[in-house]
């Protein structure tokens, strides 16, 4: 979500700095747990819909968008009361989604019907459905918000689509399970992350070429365990985290020379992450020891695990 | 052989082209490339009324169907045209009579839910026509070792992955002692083989066996007197399980809650290793299951699975070549590199030395899945899934052998 995250640092940018907070969605709770960044403690825990998963703020920090998965729609929290406003019908079986710049479109991967829909937030009307490959599931929009890419998880390709007139521009085949889709701040490059197929492919956004295929040989673990799934860039574009889910680490990799610096240690099963706004903190949801473990970023260390709901899947940074 | 041409049904064949699909594939100018695919399996006799879950009509050929949209939705984006041809045989039909003129046609890729005989039998009438069959019915373990042959792929587990699977789960619970119960018939006698291997493979003890001779009780309800020994064969065996080997479903399921002492049920019945299940959700499975109901109004069974695995790893090897060469397909899937995703956490590849399919495999009862093998801690030098079933050094299935 990178066309998000951005306007979140310029809102941060503009205004003093002051706590961050994070939000977990927590699939089999059924909740979403709040974390205060500068205490690093919980704070609230939420009643969400039924199997919460993707998360993401609205650029002006004021709602919170998570996918109900089993409910067929995407609830919008307001961030100051944490009250459910509305639910929106997003169509079957949402599970992630990137929101434009402007804050009025949702772009939703919806898994169970094979097709990304645009959903108009204020109207709560479906602009357009995009037909993709089997099980859609990764989301992004390019910096200056003219590509949407999709990933689709069984028909293993990264799909290009044109974000004003839904047109697919392009298909790259990526290896198995590709779950989700990140470009670099510059919009030069899109990174997808192969599940099953244990990889990184890194693609020229320009010739849709891959350029570099990632892969994660972590020290005492075999290939299968290794399975890279959310994935975070630094604002300076410098810096890619790759969470790799039953290896229990998130890779630190250098963005430009594609060199692994670091595995960080991190919890079980380590799905999705969010960076606070200042780049201080890389928090990861990890889904099966119940807890976000903090990483401090200067120092690529993991400080602290924060027990939340059950089955942590996604988390967000809001600005305020 | 009366009616035989009246039975086989050369049934449902779907051409879903990218047209079909609303896309416009993206080189129009060159041809698509055509990908065939057979399945063949015998059409099941009506069950008998009391059968409660009786094996439904397109078992097998829907998991096939399934994954051929799937494969053909990628193709739509690469310009490749997938199509499945349903040979549905008679009770006494041949298939390799039947698959004939399919051959003749040029079709090369084969998929069977068919006895092992008739699997081996069709995959030696194939190899002369340089075509492949992916068995996704027999579970033999002969198929996997003396009796393999090169263009032979097995997407179904073999029986020695299913008690491997039981029997890890047995050890980690310490369940260690164990009543083998072996049915009438040669499935059971082979599924009883596998018991005994896997026992002594995790260290476990049959600390005795009875064959089970008191009929098709579970089906028979009202023979008293075979009932009464039925009810006390087990007394005074010292046992944690009772292990049944009853491949027709004929008599597992009435041991348990009928032993003199308390025994848990597993094997066949009871708690068992199977590829697929319904209560298998996890790992992104719940998407499937989904596809699978939404498509067929029924749930998914292991026969269909294994099918859909095999037409799923068909396509995944065309994509990636981008042709559809029989021995090509064999070469990549058999490759270093090959992985399928089959919604079971770790990635499935096919084992070079035998082509089975190594895959984790489910222990479930009926409403609830209690495991996943290969269970925690049990480790393998190259793959914990080779944890499962025969590996390279024990197999009986040696290089250059067809």
């Amino acid at each position: 979500m990178n066309a998000l995250r951005l306007a979140l640092l310029a809102c941060l940018l503009a205004s003093p700095a002051g706590a961050t907070r994070l939000y977990v969605t927590n699939e089999k709770s059924n909740d979403i747990t709040v974390i205060d960044s500068d205490t690093l403690a919980v704070t609230q825990t939420v009643k969400a819909g039924r199997r919460p998963r993707g998360v993401g703020v609205s650029p002006d920090g004021k709602l919170l968008y998570v996918c109900a998965s089993d409910e067929d729609g995407v609830q919008v929290f307001d961030t100051t009361s944490m009250k459910l406003l509305r639910t929106l019908s997003s169509g079957p079986d949402p599970e992630q989604f990137v929101m434009n710049a402007a804050g009025d479109l949702l772009y939703i991967a919806n898994e169970d019907n094979a097709q990304v829909t645009v959903l108009d937030v204020k109207k709560n009307q479906v602009v357009a459905n995009v037909p993709v490959g089997v099980e859609p599931e990764g989301m992004t929009l390019s910096p200056d918000g003219s590509v949407l890419v999709n990933t689709s998880e069984t028909t293993n390709m990264a799909h290009f689509i044109d974000a004003k007139t839904f047109a697919r521009i392009d298909n790259v085949l990526v290896d198995k399970r590709p779950r989700y889709a990140l470009f670099t701040p510059d919009g030069s490059k899109l990174w997808v992350s192969s599940e099953v197929g244990g990889t990184v492919s890194v693609i020229d956004a320009k010739t849709r070429q891959i350029l570099k295929k990632l892969r994660f040989d972590v020290p005492g673990l075999t290939r299968e365990e290794v399975q890279p799934v959310g994935m975070r860039v630094t604002a300076d574009g410098k810096t890619v985290f790759v969470a790799l889910g039953p290896a229990n680490r998130v890779a630190v990799v250098d963005a430009e020379t594609f060199e692994i610096r670091k595995y960080i240690l991190v919890g079980q099963r380590v799905w999705h992450m969010a960076l606070t706004p200042d780049e201080k903190y890389l928090f990861t949801a990890n889904g099966n020891s119940n807890d976000v473990t903090v990483i401090d970023v200067a120092a690529l260390k993991a400080i602290k695990s924060i027990p939340v709901g059950q089955a942590p899947l996604g988390v967000a940074a809001s600005p305020n | 052989m009366p009616g035989l041409s009246a039975l086989r049904r050369f049934g449902r064949a779907l051409a879903l082209a990218s047209l079909a699909l609303g896309y416009v594939a993206a080189a129009a100018a060159e041809p698509p490339l055509k990908v065939e695919i057979a399945f063949v399996a015998h059409a099941r006799a009506p069950s008998p009324p009391y059968v409660i879950d009786p094996p439904p009509p397109g078992e097998g050929f829907d998991g096939a169907r399934l994954a051929l949209q799937e494969n053909a939705t990628t193709g739509a984006f690469l310009n490749q045209i997938f199509d499945l041809q349903n040979v549905e045989l008679g009770e006494d039909e041949n298939p390799v009579e039947a698959i004939k003129p399919l051959l003749a046609q040029g079709k090369k890729l084969f998929v069977s839910a068919l006895p092992a005989n008739e699997t081996l039998a069709l995959a030696d009438a194939l190899k002369a026509e340089g075509a492949l069959l992916f068995n996704a019915g027999a579970t033999d373990d002969f198929l996997r070792g003396a009796g393999c042959r090169s263009n032979l792929f097995h997407t179904a587990p073999s029986r020695a992955m299913l008690t491997d699977a039981l029997f890890q789960y047995l050890a980690v619970r310490r369940w260690n002692k164990i009543l083998l119960v072996p049915g009438p018939n040669a499935e059971d006698a082979a599924y009883a083989d596998a018991v005994r291997a896997s026992a002594k493979k995790f260290g476990a003890k049959i600390v005795a066996e009875k064959p089970w001779t008191f009929g098709p009780l579970a089906r028979a309800r009202s023979d008293a007197i075979t009932q009464a020994e039925a009810l006390t064969f087990s007394r005074g065996v010292d046992a944690d399980m009772v292990v049944v080997a009853d491949e027709a479903e004929d008599f597992g399921d009435y041991i348990l809650y009928r032993t003199s002492e308390p025994r848990l049920v597993a094997g066949t019945q009871g708690l068992i290793p199977v590829s697929w299940h319904p209560t298998h959700t996890a790992y992104g499975a719940e998407q499937l299951q989904n596809r699978f109901v939404r498509m067929t109004k029924r749930r998914m069974r292991p026969i269909d699975y294994q099918a859909w695995i095999a037409v799923r790893a068909i396509g995944e090897a065309v994509t990636e070549l981008r042709a559809a060469d029989p021995q090509k397909i064999a070469n990549t899937l058999q490759g270093p590199n090959s992985t399928l995703a089959i919604f079971k956490g770790a990635a499935a590849s096919f084992r070079p030395w035998d082509r089975q399919l190594r895959q984790a495999i489910l222990l479930a009862q009926p409403k609830s899945l209690v495991g996943l093998a290969p269970q925690p801690g049990f480790l393998h030098q190259r793959s914990t899934l080779d944890t499962l079933g025969v590996d390279e050094t024990e197999s009986a299935c040696k290089p250059g052998k067809s």
